[in-house]
């Protein structure tokens, strides 16, 4: 056993509303440059509907993640190593710009610089790539709310088998749920695999995945190797992005922006501690119905005392041990078994779960005359207006049992906690008839319902003062490369460039070095002076006052 | 030989060769971020995939070929008993083969280049340099390949030009640092302009997306699929050390968050 931690999240389904804040603040964050406008880190896509990129769960067509050889063992499914260098010239998996879409902007100077005419100026839209007029034919989110459903969401991988006899998209028939989605910062992530310069790599502290833009190649592999489609290609830059998991936010125990601006505050952060040894064995699990035991098999119960001493030993910190006992991600993954990975049967074993929706009963079930007893939601379970089937083949690689389970829990804890509110009493026996304690079932409700920011989000603050290169790290510009999101030295208004709050730091390191005493202080013996940090940071003495 | 033939066949090459070298040192110190070869595979498909395949399987050739005629001496084939003929032989078919799926490649990476308008908008002007000159350098090529026979069948030359014993030299030379440039004056013009492009592309080479070429990942071969990086690696090792030899590692005292 090699116990390692992991950042891990769940989105409860049944409380997203389909606003995509979560998109628009990580875009804002993380993705307004050039070369990132299609590049949507979060999105937030309606089910049943193609997905982005299009139709991007058709691993037939794009061959993402893994699968088993005929000997059962793991492989990737676009092939081994050797055959990936005889392809390195031309990906034949890649995804084109179409199947994103074009980003565009329009032509705003036309419009307010039009003179009085008898006609209404336009702005027309304008392609962000060639500057080209641009005829709009596809864009972000434009099967939202299933708009234009009945020409594409059919063609959703998800609906398939007896499924394709049973969906209708008449209006009075239809169905849909929204779906958000970042990077699952998989146990065992394709993309990493598929790297051919070994640029991208989980961290070992928290498990997030990442690309190191110095070592990538652009070879793009991992767009094409990640079976969600998460990483993709910057064209100004010719090299891989992806969501970082906002790994600084993370680091200094802020929930990534997606879940902080989250309206429905639907989205749970935590620590998972898994076991590293067995996670190879769990992927190559032989039948896709198994894989989802399979991956919880692989995560450790942090009460257990064996767990958290050999956590200790593999070096996890205590308070991290501590934030993996009070994290919501294990009660709603392992103990209530609520939440369920998206995919399994990729074998990339992911790390953002969700709990699948209840949805109202079909019309005819509760419509007139009907019998149905409004406490007895279970013979209902399969006339929910989410077929079981939709949601098995996108959560539980077809196992209906799985999600009829977990409705059936859902369910429950509404009728528990009806019943508590009418007559002041739970009702143990609707606990009981889904094999929850009462407790359970309450701790559910409390984490589901009404828990607030701190039960949510239990993220541990990061110990960098472990890290070896700190003095080299600390106070540089995080991303500050031509094209970067961010760079720490903003020009001041009288032209100085002087980084205030990068001494405002380093004079705080230095007296909180100095009262831990064994602790040396970052950049303190780096920088002797400021004209040294200014001269390394800022490439050359500023213009005007500053230094 | 006046100071015109010194320039072209010592001081030019060596100064090409000196930027081709400390060039790559630099960028790849300074330039990591930007090291890459800019693939513009999500613009446009089909061209680039007929282009990229032809141009560089073919190129790879052609460079095998280039090693074979300049770097190994002709005094090996001849002790291998390979005749001037049947080396020639050789060298016209697969070079021109070779040669002319190379020039195809290429042809359709500089024609895509420009005429496809979201290529075109975010290629460097660099990038034009380098796509036209590996143009202009493969035509040259294979107009010395095929060119040379053609005009030595009506000016009644001998049929095959033995490169091997000017050019061939006169590049090895250049290693050694006792370069001989008179090896290169009696050379036919195409062939003199051929190597002569070249070095100018040799020049570039650091400063432009061809750089890739140096960024083969034959690491992959031997990697574990699933990387892990810490933050202390030092620590990291120490801990897998400990856990190959079953021991406890010193642990750090816990939660000394610097804020």
């Amino acid at each position: 056993m090699q116990v390692k931690a992991q950042i891990a999240m769940v989105m409860n389904l049944d409380k997203c509303i389909g606003c995509h804040t979560c998109s628009v603040t990580c875009k804002n964050v993380w993705t307004n440059r050039q070369g990132t406008e299609y590049q949507w880190w979060n999105n937030v896509e309606t089910k049943p509907g193609v997905g982005y990129p299009k139709l991007y769960e058709d691993q037939e067509r794009w061959k993402g993640g893994w699968t088993l050889d005929r000997k059962g063992r793991l492989k990737l499914k676009a092939g081994g190593k050797l055959r990936k260098l005889l392809n390195i010239f031309f990906n034949p998996d890649l995804p084109e710009i179409e199947d994103y879409y074009e980003p565009w902007t329009y032509d705003y100077e036309t419009l307010t610089k039009a003179g009085p005419s008898d006609d209404q100026p336009v702005a027309r839209p304008i392609s962000q790539i060639s500057g080209d007029p641009l005829d709009l034919a596809w864009g972000p989110n434009w099967d939202d709310d299933l708009a234009g459903g009945t020409t594409t969401a059919r063609f959703d991988p998800n609906i398939r088998g007896e499924l394709e006899e049973s969906v209708r998209f008449e209006y009075e028939k239809v169905f849909m749920m929204y779906l958000p989605r970042i990077c699952e910062h998989c146990l065992n992530p394709s993309c990493v695999a598929s790297c051919p310069s070994g640029a991208m790599y989980k961290r070992e502290e928290d498990g997030i995945v990442l690309v190191d833009q110095e070592q990538c190649r652009g070879w793009r592999y991992c767009v094409s190797g990640c079976p969600y489609k998460k990483v993709y290609f910057n064209w100004e830059t010719g090299k891989a992005e992806k969501c970082t998991l906002c790994y600084p936010r993370i680091e200094s125990g802020q929930p990534t922006i997606c879940s902080e601006t989250c309206v429905g505050r639907l989205r749970y952060i935590g620590l998972i501690l898994y076991d590293a040894d067995r996670v190879q064995e769990a992927a190559s699990t032989p039948d896709e119905k198994d894989l989802l035991d399979a991956q919880r098999s692989v995560f450790l119960d942090p009460s257990d005392p064996e767990v958290v001493e050999q956590a200790r030993y593999d070096g996890v910190p205590d308070d991290w041990i501590e934030a993996a006992q009070r994290s919501p991600i294990y009660p709603l993954a392992i103990e209530w078994g609520v939440a369920l990975p998206l995919h399994p049967e990729y074998r990339t074993l992911p790390m953002v779960w969700y709990v699948p929706p209840l949805s109202p009963v079909m019309g005819f079930v509760e419509g007139e005359g009907s019998e149905a007893d409004p406490d007895d939601v279970f013979p209902a379970i399969d006339e929910l207006r989410i077929p079981v089937q939709y949601l098995a083949n996108l959560l539980s690689a077809g196992d209906e049992e799985v999600i009829r389970n977990v409705l059936k829990r859902l369910a429950a804890m509404r009728g528990y906690m009806r019943e508590k509110n009418l007559s002041g009493a739970g009702a143990d026996e609707i606990a009981d008839s889904v094999g929850m304690s009462p407790r359970a079932v309450e701790d559910m409700y409390r984490l589901l319902a009404i828990a607030k920011y701190e039960e949510r989000y239990v993220i541990p603050l990061a110990h960098k003062e472990l890290a070896a290169e700190l003095e080299g790290q600390q106070g540089s510009c995080g991303l500050d490369f031509a094209g970067g999101p961010g760079s720490c030295a903003p020009a001041e208004p009288n032209g100085s460039r002087r980084n205030e709050a990068f001494y405002a730091m380093k004079e705080k390191l230095e007296q909180r070095a100095g009262e831990l005493g064994s602790v040396p202080a970052p950049n303190v013996q780096f920088f002797k002076s400021k004209a040294d940090f200014e001269s390394f940071h800022l490439k050359g003495r500023p213009q005007g006052g500053g230094a | 030989m006046n100071l015109w033939d010194q320039f072209l066949w010592v001081i030019f090459p060596y100064l090409s060769l000196v930027i081709f070298v400390l060039g790559h040192i630099y960028r790849y110190v300074y330039d990591q971020y930007g090291w890459t070869p800019k693939s513009s595979q999500m613009f446009e498909r089909r061209m680039l995939m007929w282009g990229v395949l032809l141009f560089h399987w073919g190129i790879l050739f052609v460079f095998i070929g280039h090693v074979m005629g300049l770097l190994v001496p002709i005094e090996v084939y001849r002790a291998m008993g390979v005749s001037d003929h049947a080396y020639h032989l050789l060298a016209l078919w697969a070079g021109t083969f070779f040669g002319v799926i190379a020039l195809a490649g290429i042809l359709l990476l500089n024609m895509r280049r420009w005429f496809i308008s979201r290529v075109r908008t975010n290629t460097e002007t660099m990038r034009f340099i380098t796509d036209g000159l590996l143009l202009v350098v493969i035509l040259s090529g294979l107009f010395a390949t095929v060119g040379y026979r053609i005009y030595a069948a009506q000016y009644d030359l001998p049929a095959e030009f033995e490169y091997r014993e000017n050019i061939a030299p006169w590049f090895r030379s250049l290693f050694y640092f006792a370069p001989q440039a008179e090896l290169m004056l009696e050379v036919p013009l195409m062939f003199q302009v051929h190597v002569l492009l070249a070095f100018v592309l040799f020049a570039l080479w650091p400063f432009s997306s061809l750089v890739h070429v140096f960024s083969i990942p034959l690491g992959y071969l031997r990697r574990g699929y699933i990387q892990y990086r810490s933050s202390n690696p030092q620590a990291a090792r120490a801990r897998e050390r400990a856990r190959r030899k079953g021991q406890q590692v010193p642990r750090p005292e816990r939660s000394r968050n610097v804020e």
